[in-house]
This record gives structure tokens, sequence and C-alpha cells, in this order.
């Protein structure tokens, strides 16, 4: 059920530099529609990938956001009760039966849908990403093994409803737990490594159209060789993005014009205070040297 | 894929399918046949691409987490392109007669036995001397009643009724002060703070919508899972035979927890700690503890609880006891690592160091130096006295 050949040059078009092994992951997602688990360090892009794909498909982007404690009624759906009571009050001198009323205010019409239920009831195959499920208990993933291997959602008061369309699922985590055999072994698997020189030049690029060129390889090499010193948070993609974005501000057209400037701006790139101290001015001009 | 094309090329290919999926399922992935015909459907249901790309997409198949994404391309390259060299490695590897030599209790029956008195003498005890003697005597009332003891009759007599009730009374006071861990999710409850639309509504039909009845949620605390390690190497011979009491007193008390042994090896005793005859069960459990004994490979054990166990036992609940003296002979860097990795399993680690007790002893070996950082609380535990100053501490964890 191919519905798309060469994802990696299409996701280009979109602006979205995929290197190999994940275009060959998002192929076989689409090709075999399976979920596919996602897993990396922060900030080297995998909630952009759900993002991007739903643009090449052109289809809707459902986003789950996991924390502990998700459950069926804030992620697969929930019964109205406000409308239910009211409805109840307005059909008080209609004489119905209970079960009557029960018929009633247990359709459709009162189903709130969560993100989960969202995605197998459109009419259009969309792209659900679950983020970060590394986050939500183990409990929450036995929800989503029944929803992952059946597409289907069962309603107790209402019966089972099947998916319309299947969405294609990707499913990001950051490691910080352990995740279940049985939920890895549904999904595909792909690791999202940082991106290398050129790919990172190409993000740039793609992003950053009218940074100067020089500027470019310059702020690529200074992340890259950033990224092997012994940091607590390593800086990702978005970082890199962020930086380039503030030395255009700040008028700087090379690394080594500006040392001060450029330390001060090292706030785009390191987000922990430790991490800020052990790159000082010595360390950025350094850097910075290597990159040009 | 259609019948007729399976005929005498892609019985071949099917043939090395196979093969691979077993060649993978022996160094550790879990292959079963529908990932078997998982890949024979995808191989055939379009022409070959290149060998590159095929890597590349049996890898996502295929792969289940970092680790094995990262091996798969040895793995890949030594089946397909160096078949002949791996085939060899493989058939020896995947043999169901190979046994853990950890498994079978009666083959160390006859090892003990016949190596006892050598193995006896072996026993290091350098790194043990080099602490600080005298102030350990002092602060260790059972070390200076068991220094008298040979060792044999020490483990054959581990059945001092008192000192068993003493020591399994505090285990079950321990494991009830960390008890309850609260979790995030709610259930139906008579108090709670929340209500339970769903099941107020329901009721209420009856009544014309009126909602007499309330019911509430709240979130319901759930047991911690313990899981204890208890270093029996050498070094901490002398503390042993009590720790194995509390290990004891643990497990049979406590409905969620699992128990380990380690030296250079780590063996899984939890059933032979659940065994309800006293006797036979410290005597099953001294069996598997002693043998091996010499050196500690703290960072090795730990990492064939993180490939083999982990999985399985651990969860967001899971607190961790290591009972060790932390003199390792495996590299401290491996050690941290696999401290690092099991602190994704589990929620807290806790560090009793028998040591820790006495006086002038600071925990400055390479292994507890680098295992400092992973340890949410670190403390002595050389006297039933000084576990039980851990009670209140545990509580707060």
């Amino acid at each position: 059920m191919s519905v798309i050949n060469d994802i990696g040059s299409k996701l280009a078009a979109v602006g979205y530099i995929a290197d190999e092994p994940l275009s060959v992951a998002l192929q076989l997602t689409l090709d075999l529609a399976r979920p596919l688990l996602l897993e990396g360090e922060a900030g080297v892009g995998k909630t952009e990938t759900a993002k991007a794909l739903a643009k090449v498909l052109d289809t809707r982007l459902i986003r789950l956001q996991c924390y502990e404690g998700l459950d069926a009624t804030s992620t697969i759906y929930e019964w109205n009760y406000q409308k239910q009571l009211l409805a109840i009050r307005a059909r008080e001198h209609d004489r119905l039966s209970s079960s009557a009323i029960e018929k009633q205010i247990f359709s459709e019409d009162f189903l709130l849908r969560r993100p989960l239920l969202e995605a197998i009831s459109q009419e259009k195959s969309p792209v659900l990403l679950i983020d970060e499920i590394d986050r939500a208990d183990e409990e929450f993933e036995a929800y989503l093994l029944e929803l992952l291997s059946d597409f289907q959602v069962t309603i107790p008061e209402l019966g089972t409803i099947e998916a319309t369309s299947r969405p294609y699922v990707i499913l990001t985590s950051n490691g910080t737990r352990e995740l279940s055999d049985a939920l890895r072994r549904r999904c595909l698997y792909s690791y999202v490594e940082f991106p290398d020189h050129q790919r990172e030049l190409d993000i740039l690029r793609a992003k950053l159209p009218d940074l100067e060129a020089n500027l470019a390889s310059e702020i690529v090499g200074f992340v890259q060789n950033l990224r092997k010193e012994d940091l607590e948070k390593k800086p990702g993609i978005a970082e890199t993005l962020d930086w380039a974005a503030a030395l255009v501000g700040m008028d700087v057209h090379s690394l080594l014009d500006d040392p001060d400037k450029v330390t001060s701006s090292m706030i785009c790139l390191l987000k922990t205070e430790s991490d800020l101290k052990s790159a000082p001015r010595e360390l950025v001009s350094r850097l910075a040297g290597k990159a040009a | 894929m259609t019948p007729s094309q399976t005929s005498a090329a892609p019985a071949l290919l099917s043939k090395r399918i196979i093969d691979f999926t077993n060649h993978m399922r022996a160094n550790g992935f879990t292959m079963g046949p529908q990932e078997c015909i998982r890949i024979a459907q995808h191989l055939s249901s379009k022409p070959l691409p290149t060998m590159q790309r095929v890597r590349l997409e049996l890898k996502t198949l295929l792969a289940g987490d970092r680790q094995e994404w990262s091996r798969f391309d040895d793995l890949f390259e030594a089946y397909w392109i160096k078949s002949g060299r791996t085939r060899a490695s493989l058939q020896q590897k995947s043999s169901p007669h190979i046994t853990r030599p950890e498994r079978p209790a009666p083959l160390w029956q006859q090892h003990l036995s016949d190596n006892r008195p050598e193995g006896d003498g072996k026993t290091p005890q350098i790194e043990f001397e080099t602490g600080d003697q005298p102030a350990g005597k002092a602060s260790g009332r059972l070390i200076a009643a068991k220094h008298s003891v040979n060792r044999k009759t020490d483990l054959k007599n581990i059945v001092d009724p008192d000192e068993i009730r003493a020591a399994e009374a505090l285990a079950l006071q321990l494991a009830r002060a960390m008890r309850y861990r609260l979790s995030r999710r709610y259930k139906t409850a008579k108090k709670g703070n929340r209500l339970d639309l769903r099941k107020t509504i329901r009721s209420a039909l009856p009544r014309g919508g009126e909602p007499i009845e309330l019911f509430r949620r709240s979130t319901r605390p759930r047991p911690v899972h313990i899981i204890v390690f208890l270093d029996v190497s050498g070094s901490m011979k002398h503390y042993s035979r009590f720790f194995l009491q509390f290990v004891k007193g643990l497990v049979c008390a406590w409905l969620h927890s699992d128990a380990f042994v380690f030296h250079t090896r780590l063996i899984h005793v939890t059933d032979a700690v659940r065994d309800r005859n006293s006797a036979r069960a410290m005597t099953r459990l001294a069996l598997m503890a002693e043998g091996f004994g010499g050196g500690t490979k703290l960072g090795e054990c730990l990492g064939q609880f993180n490939r083999h166990y982990a999985r399985k036992m651990a969860n967001s609940r899971t607190v961790a006891i290591v009972l060790s003296d932390g003199y390792d002979t495996g590299a401290p860097e491996k050690l941290e690592a696999e401290l690092a990795r099991m602190k994704k399993h589990i929620r807290k680690l806790i560090w009793l160091n028998p040591l820790l007790g006495w006086k002038n002893y600071a925990p400055i070996t390479a292994a507890m130096l680098a295992a400092r950082p992973h340890i949410d609380y670190f403390a002595a535990a050389n006297t039933l006295e000084s576990l039980a100053a851990l009670e209140p501490q545990l509580a707060q964890l």
C-alpha cells in the first residue's frame, strides 16, 4: 500500500533533511503500515520528523504528548458529562424509560474524542505522533498495545469502533525509561543520530536560506565540535538554528570577528549552568578557530 | 508473495533467511517465526534493492533498541558477507546443550564437596585486611562473633532461630518503611478528591438524572517492588551470612521482591530463598552463592541484570538495594555505565556498604567513586542496629 516512493527527496522538498537510515525507516512505515519508534537524544529532530511526514502526505498531524498517569479518559475517549446531565434534565418530562434515556445519552453525540480515537476515525490516514512515550507509565503502554495492533477501540456502552483509516504512527522516546518488549516488537525502530556536517549544513540552508555561506559552514563546524566536548546536554538542531538566527541578529559575519559577542550568544546552545561555565571564552575562540 | 514464486531460487533464500533468524536469535535478538515470515515477505515483495538498502531495511525491521541498533551492522555483515566464519560460531552458540553454569544446583554440590578445602584457603581476603580492622571489630557485634566460626559450619549452622527472627523482622520493617509509592493513576475510591462522573451519571439515571449518590476517584498508592543484590564475594564473607538472613526475610515477607547474589556472576535466587523450609533454603542459597569466590565483578554482574532481567522485572516503582563493600576487580568505567543503565530501569538505588560503619573508612575505592553519583541513598550496614537506623531514611525515599 505504498503511497509514496522515495520519501527522502519528498521530505527535503518540505524542508526536512533526513539521513538515509531515517528515510528508509519512514519508507518502511509507509509501505508496511506499522508504527515507527524513533529514539535518540533530545534535539535530533524526532518530533520534526512526524510534522514533516504529515506535510509530505498532506494530512493531519494528531499529537499526543505523554506524561505520567496518562489514562484512557485523556487519550482515547471520555463521555461529555455536562451534556449528558443537561440531556437528562431536558428529557425529564418526556416520560421515557431510563433505558431509552441511557441509549440516547451514551451515543456518539455525547462522546468526546481524544487523540487516539480521533486518529483512527479520520477520512484520510493522519499522522499520529505519540511524543515522549517514555514519560508515560507502563499502564499506558498497555492501552497503546491494543490500539496499535488492532486499530480499534472498545467502548463498553457503545461497542467496538473500528478504524476508518489506519494512521501512520510515530512514537518518540528519549530513552529515560526502558520500554516494554511487547511495545518494541510491534514497532519498527530507528535510532536518530545527531546530523553529520553536511546534513546539518543542508538543514541550516533549508531553514535559513538567507544565511551567508561561510558563516553557515563556520556555525556547523563549531556546533559539530562543541558536541564532542564533555557536556551535560549536547546542543540539538533546534539550538543550532536558534544560534544562527541570533548571530545574524547580532550582526556577526564571522565567528572570529568578535569573540565576546559569540561567547555571550552561547546561551542559545548551552542550556545548563555547568555547561555554560565549562565553555569559557578561550574554548569558544578555540572552537571558532577550528571551525574557520 | 505468490506460492508459484517460491520455487528453486526463493527456496534457497528462505533457507538463508531462516538461518539468518537463528543467527540473530543466537546473538540476543528477540526473533521468532513471525519476524522470519516478515523478512521473507518483505524481501520477496519487490526486486531486491542494493545490499546497503537491504541492511538498513532489515535493521529497521529487526532492531528493538539502541544496543541492537548499533550491533546490527556487524551481525548482518558477519552473516551475509563473511558467512563462513560465523556459521561455525553460530552452531556453537545456539546449541541447546549449553546451559548456564549457574543453573543446576546438583552440580554445585559436587563442585563444592570436591574443592571445598582448597577453595576455602584460596578465598582472598587481602582487600578486607587493608581496611580499618580494629575499628570494624569494635562496631560490628556480629562480625566478632563470626571470626571464631569456621566457614563450613558457619554456612550449615545458619539456622540460629533467634538471629533469623531478628533479621527477618528487621527486613520486613524496612520493606514496610518504603512500602508504598503514590501513583498518579486515578481509581474509584470511597473517599477521593475527584468525582467519578462516569459512575455518578450512570447511577443517577434511574433517579431522573439527579446525582444523589456521588462516586469519587483518587490516586491509589501501590507497593514498591524491591530487588536486592547481595555481594557474596571473598571480601564480604563475614557479612554474607547475616545479610542472607536479611535478604530471606525481605523476600519472604514482601511479595513484590526479587533477590540476586553475585560475585563474578549474577545468580537469581528468589525461588531458592522463598523455599518454606528455612534450613533447606539457606543451604540451597549458600551452595549457589559459594563456589566461585575470588573477586567481584560488580559492573559485569549488574550488566547481566540489565540484559537479562531488568526488562521483565523492573518498573518505575522498583527500588534496588545493593549490599556490597564496593571492592571490585572489574573496571570502574564499566560499573558506572551499567549503573547508569540500571537507573533507567528503576526508580531508586540504595547502596548499603558494611565498611561504611567503620571508623576512618572513606568510600574511596575506584568502584565506589564511580558508583557514587548514581546512588540515591548510601549508608552503612554492618550491624542489625545500623540497618534498623535506616528505616526513617528509607521511608523518605
